[in-house]
């Protein structure tokens, strides 16, 4: 029972991470903590008790489930290649902006609305 | 181990120094690994240990060198993000308590399709490792759709920062190889590297592993080469364009041998037209899906990293 209450602190700490620090490097790394708080879970939900990995095995009668194993393990490495595609943005956003700090991204955006619209 | 998991989490959130919340999140990758072998997800945990702690971690720390270590120290106000992060997780836990018992042998999920993979697939696929089976053969359509999915990351990551070609490559020397340990114990690990993530690529139906892990193993020794010895070495091994061949072929493979199967008259990934015995037939298909994932990931993560560790800061340019 600890391990879907580990999950929710774990997905609440990513959470906290994203929605209140700016910086964006740190925000990919709360969006891998959340996912990883996802496959806790669904892992903890495929485990039964004194079941084994689910390998045949001579003599093992019990196995845990495996359709959460597939379903996880398929995730983490898509996870991988849109963690990817989260820092390739960052890295633009930093060439653009000469910033990764959100505060600083959102001030130049309005100086230079700013600036636009005094020219209309 | 639950606890360490927590400390690291909030160590890491708590800390400035963002190289230092890079390895921490490796650390937590590894954690991860562990409970997870400790839940009997042996493949998972395999799989966390490669791309958690490992490829992520590369890609982290190549990110960091071009947009700076230190995170801005002004916070804004923690106390509106900590009431809505206290009241979802409280809304969870009240969700939670309705969930039926950890471990419980009687709960739903393990009352619907699980028993038959369980009690069938060693009959009907021939394969030891079920994850494999359930992977390759029952859910060989989602397997496809995901294949697909970390192609198409790929090239997202491609269009957004492109490819240096030839050109303008990082000398080897302003590589880490000035060290002679270093060189030499890299050297003779790549070899092992390659061989295990063969090894686990052809494995994969009797023990852990297959070709998601086998790809980012492989992919690895790659990535290890190229940091220790700088790049011009691994890119004249394999050019960055062949990279993008090579991850279209993976798919190819996987979605040839499903119109294969239709074209015999079968519905699509159906594999017992491959052989004369359905079961042998099953055997062919998924190490032929296998390879096909396998090449895949491991052309994407590997052109991936190329692209990462190819661009420049500003002042380097010049």
């Amino acid at each position: 029972m600890y391990n879907y209450f580990l999950a929710v602190f774990l997905m609440m700490a990513g959470f906290y991470v994203v929605i209140a620090q700016g910086n964006l490097v740190k925000k990919v790394i709360g969006l891998g903590m959340f996912q990883t708080s996802v496959f806790i879970l669904y892992i903890s939900i495929g485990k039964v008790n004194g079941g084994q990995a689910p390998i045949l095995t001579e003599g093992v009668t019990s196995y845990s489930n495996p359709l959460p194993h597939v379903l996880m393990l398929t995730a983490i490495v898509v996870g991988v290649a849109t963690t990817a595609v989260g820092l390739a943005l960052v890295i633009r956003i930093h060439e653009a902006y000469g910033s990764v700090e959100e505060h600083d991204i959102q001030q130049r955006d309005n100086a230079e609305d700013a600036l636009l619209e005094g020219e209309l | 181990m639950m606890a360490f998991l927590v400390i690291t989490a909030i160590a890491a959130i708590r800390r400035t120094d963002l190289f230092a919340v890079t390895m921490l999140f490796g650390i937590y990758s590894f954690l991860t690994a562990v409970l997870f072998m400790d839940l009997d997800a042996v493949d998972v945990a395999f799989t966390e240990a490669a791309v958690g702690a490992g490829i992520s971690t590369v890609l982290m720390l190549s990110t960091l060198r071009l947009t700076g270590r230190f995170e801005s120290s002004r916070r804004r106000n923690p106390l509106l993000p900590l009431l809505v992060v206290t009241v979802t997780g409280s809304a969870l836990v009240y969700g939670m308590l309705d969930a039926p018992p950890f471990g419980d042998p009687q709960a739903p999920v393990h009352q619907h399709v699980a028993p038959r993979y369980i009690t069938e697939s060693p009959d009907e696929i021939g394969v030891p490792n079920m994850v494999t089976s359930v992977l390759a053969s029952y859910r060989g359509f989602d397997t496809l759709g995901e294949t697909i999915v970390i192609f198409t990351a790929g090239l997202a990551v491609l269009l957004l920062l492109g490819m240096r070609e030839g050109q303008n490559l990082r000398p080897s020397r302003l590589a880490i190889g000035d060290f002679l340990v270093l060189r030499v114990v890299v050297k003779v690990l790549v070899a092992f590297i390659l061989l295990y993530a063969l090894y686990v690529l052809l494995h994969g139906d009797y023990g852990a592993g297959g070709g998601f892990q086998s790809g980012v193993i492989f992919a690895t020794g790659f990535v290890i080469y190229d940091l220790v010895f700088g790049e011009a070495d691994v890119r004249r091994v394999l050019p960055p364009r062949w990279l993008a061949r090579l991850a279209v072929a993976g798919i190819l493979l996987y979605a040839g041998v499903g119109i294969f199967s239709m074209l015999a008259g079968r519905p699509f990934l159906d594999y017992s037209v491959l052989a004369h015995d359905p079961v042998h037939g099953q055997h062919i298909g998924i190490l032929l899906i296998e390879i096909g994932v396998g090449v895949t990931v491991f052309a994407v993560i590997l052109a991936i990293f190329y692209a990462f560790s190819g661009l420049r800061r500003p002042s380097q340019v010049a």
